[in-house]
C-alpha cells in the first residue's frame, strides 16, 4: 500500500523504497468494539504512517467516533491490537496497559479534538486553564512556563490570545475549538486525533479553523486522523482516506482516488450524493 | 488472694465509654493511617451521646487513646472554655478519669476543632483534629469512587489546575482553611479546617497528628518527622494569612494567630486565638511562675524550620 504523498515529492517520482520501508506511527488489527447488540465496530485494520493524514468518511453511526475514542485509549476495545512508535511503549499492545499507562499515553503523545467543545474542555475553566491542564498532567509546576506554554499553543491555533482567561463557555464554537486543538497540541503529540472538529460551526468559520489545521499540519507534520462526513474537509486535508460502513472498512486508498473514482458501490454513493 | 482481686471492678459503662471492641478496631485503622501517612482509612463510626459534626470523630479517637495516666486538653477554635470544648473535656475526663489542662505543654492528648496550639508540640504528644471533609478531592469531582481512583494514580493534577485558576483570576491563592498539603510526597490531604497560619506546624513535627471525620467515617493521621507540604507552584508560594500589625489587646503579643473582634465604632482590635497560650502570657506578666514554650512562629514572625516557608 502507497504511504502518502508528502508535498516535497510533489510532481517528482514517489520514491517506492523509502515509502514503502517507513513503517507506520499507528498500527491497528481486528479492532471489535460492541454495545449490548450493537457492534459499533468489526475486525477494523489501520496503519497510518508518520505524518500523514488519514480522513474517515462514513455516515452517521457508521463506528468513527467509536474508532477514535479506541485510539484515544478513552475506552477498552472488545478485541484487538493497537501499537504506536512512540519511545515507551512502541510495540507493546496499548489495549494491554493499566489505567496509569494508558493516560500517560493519551497525555503525552495523543491529542483529540471532539465535535462537541464539552468532551473535551472544562467549561467552567478558563481556555489557558484548559491548555495548561495538560501540561500539568505532564507534571510541570511552574506557574509561569504553564501561563508561557498556554499562550503559545493558543497562538499556534490562531485563538486571540486577549481571551486567554475567559471561560470556554463565553466564547464562539469556533474558538472553543481553537482551545481544544491547543490543548490537543500543547506537548507535541505523536498523534493528533479529530472527530468533525468544524461540523459544528458556520461555513465561514468552518473555513478559517479549517485553514488554521492545514497550517499546522503542514509546519509540524503531526500524524493525524480526521474523521469528517463531509468529503470537502477531507478533500483539504486527508492524504488517504478510509470509507466506513456499519463498523467495517470497505474501501482504503488515496484521497484523490477514493473521492474521485471510488471503487465499492457504497463509496459511490457517498460520493455523488455530496456532488 | 481470690478472683475479685484479680479482675476489674464491675462497672455501669466501658473505661472511655468504647467498648473493647470497638477501641480495637479504632486502634487498628490508626495504627493502619499511620502506616501510610496521608492515606484516609474508613471506620466504623460508633454512636456517642453527642450528635455527628459536633467532633465525634475526634472523640472517638481520644476515647479510644486515653488511659488513666494521660492529660487532655481540648479546645475549639483555639479556645478551652467554648461550650463544646468544655462539653468534650467534660465528657472525656468522666468517662476515662484523665486529668484535664489548657495547656498546651502540660498535655498528652489535644483535641482540636480548627486550630494547631502555637506552642511547639514536642515528642509523645498527640493532636487530634477533628475533621468535617476528609477529602480534598471533594470539589475537584463529585464522585468518591473517582476521587478514590485519583488518590490511587496520585492524579493530583486537577489540584494545580485549580492554583492555576485562581492565580489567574484574584491573582493570588485563595484556599483558606483546610489548604490542601502533600504528605510524605504521596497523599494530597485535607489538614480540617485549620487556618492557613497553622498548615507548616504539621511539616516535620514531633508530636503525631491523627485526623478523624466522624460523619464521613475515615481517619487519617501525620507521624512524627513527616513532610508535609502545602500545595503551590515553583515560582508562586502558598502564604500564610498575615498577622502583620496585629497586637494582642491584653499581653501585646504578635506574630501569632489573632482573631479579630469588632466594636461597635467600626474599630476592631485583635486577640490571641490560643487562649491557653493568652492565659499563660498574661500570668507570666502578672508576675506569676509559668513556664511558655517556644512557639512555632518567632516574635519576629519567623518560622521555626528556617526556610519552610517561601518568600
Ligand atoms: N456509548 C455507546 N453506547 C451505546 N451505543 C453506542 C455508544 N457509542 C456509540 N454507539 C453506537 O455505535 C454505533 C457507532 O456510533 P459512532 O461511533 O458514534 O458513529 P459515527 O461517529 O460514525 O456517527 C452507533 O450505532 C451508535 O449508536
Ligand atoms: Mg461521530
Amino acid at each position: 500500500m502507497l504511504a502518502f504523498s508528502s508535498p516535497d515529492a510533489f510532481g517528482q517520482p514517489l520514491d517506492a523504497p523509502r515509502l514503502v520501508m517507513t513503517p507506520p506511527l499507528l498500527s491497528a488489527r481486528g479492532l471489535q468494539r460492541r454495545y449490548g447488540a450493537i457492534v459499533a465496530l468489526k475486525d477494523v485494520d489501520l496503519d497510518v504512517y508518520p505524518g500523514e493524514v488519514l480522513g474517515i468518511v462514513g455516515e452517521s453511526g457508521s463506528g468513527k467516533s467509536t474508532l477514535l475514542r479506541l485510539l484515544n485509549l478513552e475506552e477498552p476495545a472488545d478485541g484487538g491490537s493497537y501499537t504506536l512508535a512512540v519511545a515507551e511503549y512502541a510495540g507493546r499492545d496499548l489495549f494491554g496497559l493499566d489505567r496509569f499507562q494508558k493516560r500517560q499515553m493519551r497525555v503525552r503523545h495523543i491529542g483529540i479534538v471532539y465535535q462537541h467543545p464539552h468532551l473535551g474542555l472544562r467549561m467552567g475553566t478558563t481556555s489557558g486553564g484548559n491548555v495548561a491542564d495538560r501540561l500539568i498532567l505532564a507534571g510541570e509546576r511552574s506557574f509561569s512556563r504553564l501561563r508561557g506554554a498556554a499562550r503559545e499553543a493558543l497562538n499556534a491555533s490562531e485563538f486571540p490570545l486577549e481571551r486567554i482567561d475567559d471561560l470556554p463557555r463565553q466564547l464562539s464554537g469556533g474558538m472553543q475549538q481553537r482551545v481544544q486543538l491547543a490543548k490537543a497540541i500543547a506537548l507535541r503529540p505523536a498523534l493528533l486525533l479529530l472527530d468533525e472538529p468544524t461540523s459544528g460551526l458556520d461555513v465561514s468559520v468552518q473555513a478559517r479553523v479549517l485553514d488554521t489545521l492545514k497550517r499546522l499540519q503542514r509546519e509540524t507534520r503531526v500524524t493525524t486522523v480526521i474523521v469528517s462526513h463531509d468529503l470537502g474537509v477531507i478533500r483539504t486535508l486527508a492524504d488517504r482516506v478510509i470509507v466506513m460502513r456499519r463498523g467495517r472498512v470497505v474501501e482504503v486508498g488515496l484521497a484523490d482516488q477514493v473521492l474521485d473514482d471510488p471503487q465499492d458501490a457504497y463509496t459511490q454513493q457517498l460520493v455523488h450524493a455530496k456532488l | 488472694m481470690n478472683l475479685s482481686d484479680l479482675s476489674t471492678p464491675t462497672r455501669d459503662y466501658s473505661y472511655a465509654f468504647l467498648d473493647a471492641f470497638a477501641k480495637r478496631e479504632l486502634r487498628r485503622r490508626i495504627l493502619k493511617a499511620i502506616a501510610i501517612p496521608g492515606y484516609q482509612v474508613p471506620y466504623a463510626s460508633r454512636e456517642l451521646p453527642i450528635a455527628r459534626g459536633w467532633g465525634t470523630g475526634g472523640l472517638q479517637v481520644s476515647l479510644s487513646l486515653v488511659g488513666p495516666q494521660d492529660t487532655i486538653k481540648v479546645i475549639d477554635q483555639g479556645d478551652d472554655q467554648s461550650v463544646n470544648a468544655a462539653n468534650l473535656r467534660r465528657f472525656i475526663a468522666r468517662m476515662s478519669g484523665v486529668a484535664t489542662t489548657f495547656d498546651t505543654l502540660a498535655a498528652t492528648v489535644i483535641q482540636s476543632r480548627h486550630r494547631v496550639p502555637e506552642e511547639i508540640l514536642s515528642e509523645g504528644q498527640i493532636l487530634v483534629l477533628q475533621v468535617p471533609d476528609p477529602e480534598p478531592l471533594r470539589r475537584a469531582t463529585p464522585s468518591m469512587t473517582i476521587a478514590r481512583e485519583m488518590h490511587a494514580d496520585a492524579d493530583y493534577a486537577v489540584m494545580w489546575l485549580n492554583l492555576y485558576e485562581q492565580i489567574v483570576r484574584y491573582g493570588e491563592f485563595t484556599g483558606g482553611a483546610s489548604y490542601p498539603v502533600l504528605v510524605h510526597s504521596r497523599y494530597v490531604m485535607s489538614p480540617s479546617p485549620i487556618p492557613r497560619w497553622d498548615n507548616p506546624k504539621l511539616h516535620q513535627a514531633a508530636h503525631l497528628t491523627l485526623l478523624s471525620a466522624g460523619r464521613e467515617k475515615r481517619l487519617y493521621a501525620v507521624p512524627p518527622y513527616t513532610d508535609v507540604r502545602p500545595l503551590e507552584f515553583e515560582d508562586v508560594f502558598f502564604k500564610v494569612e498575615s498577622q502583620y500589625g496585629r497586637r494582642d489587646r491584653m499581653t501585646g503579643a504578635t506574630h501569632k494567630f489573632m482573631d479579630e473582634i469588632a466594636h461597635a465604632d467600626g474599630s476592631s482590635t485583635f486577640s490571641l486565638s490560643d487562649t491557653g497560650y493568652q492565659d499563660k502570657l498574661v500570668k507570666r506578666q502578672s508576675g506569676e511562675a509559668v513556664t511558655v514554650g517556644a512557639t512555632y512562629y518567632d516574635d519576629h514572625g519567623e518560622f521555626y524550620h528556617a526556610g519552610f516557608l517561601k518568600s
